[in-house]
């Protein structure tokens, strides 16, 4: 019972700042449909923890919980990878954009001649 | 004007107040008719200044961005200005203008010439891992090229208009990556790549790096670069 408390907390405590965030328009659409399928999975889980002991029996994990955890793991892991290649990408962006500042200045500068 | 060809000469520079002027004189001194373009890497001294008095064009990048970027801020400039030729040379005195008109003789039956050590002139060495690299770079890449390449990180190169136009589009950032990474690619498309020995000069100002961790780290990244650059179609 005791754990179900615990659960039932983490899981309101993760969906608030997600809901709070997408009312605040302050997540791009395709984070905010990620978190939202992360929020509903999340939910139902932490009110009844037991709800998965089924699967994980079928897949040989101990219990519903430790299957959770697993999942939970890798699915970080692939939100980070997915991360670092986003940050490569506004990397390559920023760069272009530096790249247009400096040839726009340069034009400038040829322009006018310092005196 | 070289040959009947417009040729834009690349420096790219992070800061190298204390050399740049002297390169970018010697550089309209040695090669008249071309014009000189200082892409000044977000430098924090005084490189935009110095090399614009010296008579340059400068770009001027807001943050630095690695040798690549510069570059590749160069072929754009190159690409939209129209010329026919970008010759690339470092900031720091090590390249010796006056074997541009060679390399750019070389562009008759090659898309890029590299400007090359270790091919009998000038007396530059290097050891130990720095060394190993070099071997297993100019193995793999002068079996790739057909031609033997001694020194393909060199950033002593000469392009014509087809890689000013494929450079401004792409140009690694990554260290080595503008090096390597690109006489694999130009070679993949099916462009020629040969070179031209040179002799290098010591630096105007400034010291190359030497500690042996450096260098072991440098084999690394440099196998590395090699494996991905092989990897990618």
């Amino acid at each position: 019972m005791r754990l179900t408390v615990l659960t039932a907390v983490t899981a309101l405590v993760v969906i608030v700042p997600i809901l709070e965030l997408l009312r605040r328009r302050q997540l791009r659409e395709k984070y905010a449909v990620l978190w939202i399928c992360v929020g509903l999975v999340v939910l139902p889980l932490g009110f009844f923890p037991r709800l998965l002991d089924s699967l994980s029996g079928l897949t040989g994990v101990a219990s519903g919980v430790s299957l959770v955890l697993f999942l939970g793991v890798v699915f970080l892991l692939l939100v980070c990878i997915h991360l670092s290649w986003e940050t490569s990408r506004l990397e390559e962006k920023t760069r272009t954009l530096a790249e247009e500042i400096a040839l726009i200045r340069a034009e400038l500068s040829e322009r006018e001649p310092a005196e | 004007m070289i040959n009947n060809r417009r040729v834009l000469i690349i420096v790219p520079a992070w800061n190298e107040a204390g050399s740049i002027g002297d390169v970018v004189r010697e550089i309209r001194g040695e090669l008249p008719g071309t014009h000189v373009l200082v892409v000044d890497d977000g430098s924090a001294d005084d490189t935009a200044r110095v090399a614009r008095e010296a008579g340059a064009t400068v770009a001027q990048l807001p943050y630095n961005l690695g040798v690549g970027g510069a570059m590749r801020l160069g072929y754009r400039y190159a690409k939209d200005a129209g010329y026919d030729v970008a010759v690339q040379i470092d900031a720091d005195g090590q390249h010796d203008p006056r074997y541009v008109p060679k390399l750019i003789d070389g562009l008759q039956d090659a898309s890029l010439v590299i400007g090359a050590r270790f091919a009998g002139e000038g007396e530059y060495q290097v050891r130990g891992p720095r060394h190993w690299s070099m071997v297993m770079l100019s193995f793999v890449l002068s079996r790739m090229a057909r031609c033997k390449l001694t020194d393909t990180t060199s950033g002593f190169r000469a392009c014509d208009r087809a890689l000013i136009e494929l450079f401004a589009a792409w140009y690694p950032v990554e260290y080595l990556g503008d090096t390597v990474e690109t006489v694999v690619r130009v070679l993949r498309l099916g462009y020629r790549v040969s070179q031209v020995p040179v002799a290098m000069r010591p630096r105007f100002a400034g010291v190359p790096s030497k500690s042996p961790a450096k260098a072991v780290l440098y084999l690394g990244r440099a196998f590395f670069t090699l494996l991905l650059a092989l990897s990618r179609r």
